[in-house]
């Protein structure tokens, strides 16, 4: 009889079970689609690297001879030419993306603290729709501003004509420098910043802050160092999501840094602000339309396979150093 | 008596005491601590007003219909109606793709997660993309895309794959835009408290029943937020349309098939066309390129009110524990 039956037993497909197992297989298709795309990636950069070995990171050449010398030499599959030293490069990010990342915690640290603490009430209105309109700006909007704008008025008013004849033989300075690319990626990275500084320091409890007041330290005071301390790892976590960015970011560096293979260099003074260069990843998008090159396809593919590895260290470095500061008990 | 709360709500409005008794260097921070953040306020409008006056000066009506062409000046070269058509085609597409996908990951997340270890991996995967640079995803999309095995996504002419087409950037970009969807849509699942559930369950509801009926109603504002944000990172994303898109100023069908083969054919965006008309791009057309990009400014901060409408209504609601 129908009722002696279990309900377990009637339908022999349980809708739960049926819907767990095609979302869980949803879910693996696309785990597996991502991990797939750095398997991938890493394969067809291998060939650069193997033809290269560590020299692959140092020095020696001009970069920019020997992207052409590779591309042209994918016509012939017995000649292939992969010699490339991507220091230059490396450099350039490294410049870049350090700048910005300094520039833009300092700014966004004490913007935070502004926010959270002491803004009156109209103006933490005003500022935070601004900084998550920052936030939405789509890149090439910035780099747009950054060659109409930013890169004139450097040309035009901060570099002299005896700055610009003094490197002539070497390079062009005309704009396209470490210092517009600096600032404007400072100020792409900062509503990041911001918004994960902002929602740590709001996580601090208000009883620590207001200890801390009682025993009559002065608001400042207090905020620095108990709220901005006990948020570290919040700090921690923005940073390396701000320079994360940083690294990736292609279409507006390659718009502004100037289109060189060139390594800047500390030793030049003043001119060193002003010197053009191309982060890596401005290298992969300048350089799109030679994939049809074999040689160069692979070069470009361990551009990318660089990025990659760098996304994953800043990731595994915030971790890294988030662990120590466990014991306080206030994580982002 | 009052019990102390861990983190208390905001405070009726303190009045700070004055800085006036505070050290020089403090109060220094402070001055600098308010230069800055008045700062960004003026960098902000700085950008906003210029894009708005340069835009408001170089953007006629006509350049919205026009298709562009190669040309020599700037009366010679069209308006950007294709790149227009495209971004709202390419965003429509991926976002076809990106919301449902989106919703099944966190719907599997927060309702049944198991085994604990895939659990785990899924949520450092999506972390993972999060942080993974479009450049990054474009380069991957080329490798794909040429598979001979996918060659009736894009053009194909003997044996060799061309690999760019609307289908191959519009993968990508859903890609893009999945984490943000996964992450709001998460958040608005586990913010329903479990009395909802179990009362669901209580009057024999299936969990998948629950999920469709009861749930996914509910959350509805985060899925909503989820989706507009993924669609303002679509619609500001140039890397990927520049690898994955072919790059031509106009629509370039391949086929015979009406809709399809526009699909499968090449064509730009609004970003790609705006990057091929700054002075460091082949056209070097700033007029258009100001039109371009105040029309895609106009997109995003029309997107962001929306974001911002969402969110108020969003929290209205309140569910009475």
């Amino acid at each position: 009889m129908d009722d002696d039956v279990l309900i377990e037993e009637q339908s022999p497909v349980d809708p739960d079970r049926r819907a767990e197992f095609m979302l869980g297989a949803l879910v693996c298709v696309v785990v597996g689609l991502v991990l797939a795309m750095f398997v991938f990636v890493l394969h067809e950069a291998w060939p650069s690297f193997a033809h290269n070995g560590l020299r692959w990171f140092g020095a020696g050449g001009s970069v920019d001879n020997q992207i052409s010398a590779i591309y042209t030499s994918g016509d012939n599959a017995t000649r292939a030419v992969y010699t490339f030293h991507a220091w230059p490069l490396i450099w350039s990010t490294i410049l870049i993306v350090g700048g910005a990342v300094i520039v833009a915690f300092v700014c966004s640290l004490f913007v935070a603290v502004f926010i959270v603490e002491f803004a009156p009430e109209w103006m933490r209105a005003v500022l935070q729709p601004v900084v998550r309109l920052l936030a939405m700006v789509p890149s090439v909007v910035y780099g747009l501003i950054g060659v109409l704008v930013v890169v004139p008025f450097i040309n035009n008013h901060l570099i002299s004509e005896h700055s610009k004849a003094s490197v002539t033989p070497i390079i062009t300075l005309d704009g396209y420098s470490l210092l517009a690319a600096v600032l404007i990626l400072a100020v792409m990275i900062a509503p990041l910043m911001i918004a994960i500084f902002v929602n740590g320091l709001r996580a601090v409890p208000r009883g620590w802050l207001e200890g801390s007041l009682a025993l009559g330290i002065n608001p400042w005071r207090s905020v620095w160092k108990v709220g901005v301390r006990t948020a570290r790892p919040a700090l921690i976590a923005g940073t390396v999501l701000a320079t994360a960015r940083g690294v990736g970011e292609a279409v507006m560096l390659s718009m502004v840094s100037g289109s060189v293979g060139f390594a800047p260099n500390p030793a030049d003074g003043f001119v060193f602000f002003f010197e053009p260069s191309r982060p890596i990843a401005a290298t992969i998008i300048d350089n799109v339309d030679q994939l049809t090159s074999p040689p160069m396809r692979h070069t470009l593919y361990a551009l990318g396979a660089v990025l990659l590895f760098s996304a994953a260290m800043l990731s595994f470095a915030g971790w890294a150093a988030k662990q120590p500061l466990r014991r306080y008990g206030v994580l982002a | 008596m009052t019990s102390t709360q861990a983190v208390a709500a905001p405070p009726a409005p303190r009045r700070n005491e004055s800085s006036a008794s505070w050290r020089l260097t403090d109060r220094l921070g402070l001055a600098f601590a308010w230069f800055l953040g008045v700062l960004f306020c003026v960098i902000t409008a700085a950008i906003v007003l210029y894009l708005f006056v340069e835009g408001i000066r170089y953007l006629r009506p006509s350049l919205l219909v026009t298709n562009p062409s190669a040309g020599y000046s700037e009366s010679q070269t069209g308006g950007f109606f294709d790149p227009l058509i495209d971004t709202v085609v390419i965003a429509a597409m991926s976002m076809a793709v990106a919301v449902p996908v989106g919703i099944a990951i966190a719907v599997w997340l927060s309702e049944f997660g198991r085994p604990a270890p895939l659990a785990r991996v899924v949520e450092s995967t999506i972390e993972m993309l999060a942080g993974t640079p479009s450049i990054l995803l474009a380069l991957f999309g080329t490798l794909l895309f040429e598979a001979p095995w996918l060659g009736f996504l894009s053009r194909t002419s003997g044996t060799v794959v061309f690999g760019r087409s609307f289908f191959a950037a519009a993968a990508m970009l859903s890609l893009l835009a999945l984490p943000l969807v996964v992450s709001s849509v998460r958040e608005g699942l586990q913010a329903i408290p479990s009395h909802v559930r179990e009362a669901s369950y209580a009057v024999g509801k299936t969990k998948a029943a629950t999920t469709r009926r009861v749930l996914l109603p509910a959350a509805r504002p985060s899925v909503l937020t989820g989706s507009m944000l993924g669609l303002g990172r679509v619609i500001g994303d140039t890397a990927i349309v520049v690898l994955l898109l072919g790059n031509t100023l106009t629509n370039d069908p391949s086929g015979s098939v009406p809709i399809l083969s526009a699909l499968r054919g090449t064509g730009s965006t609004l970003t790609s066309y705006v990057y091929y008309n700054a002075p460091t791009g082949d056209g070097d057309q700033p007029g258009k390129a100001y039109a371009a990009a105040f029309v895609l400014l106009l997109m995003v901060l029309a997107l962001n009110v929306g974001v911002d409408l969402i969110g108020r209504r969003g929290r209205d609601l309140r569910w009475n524990s």
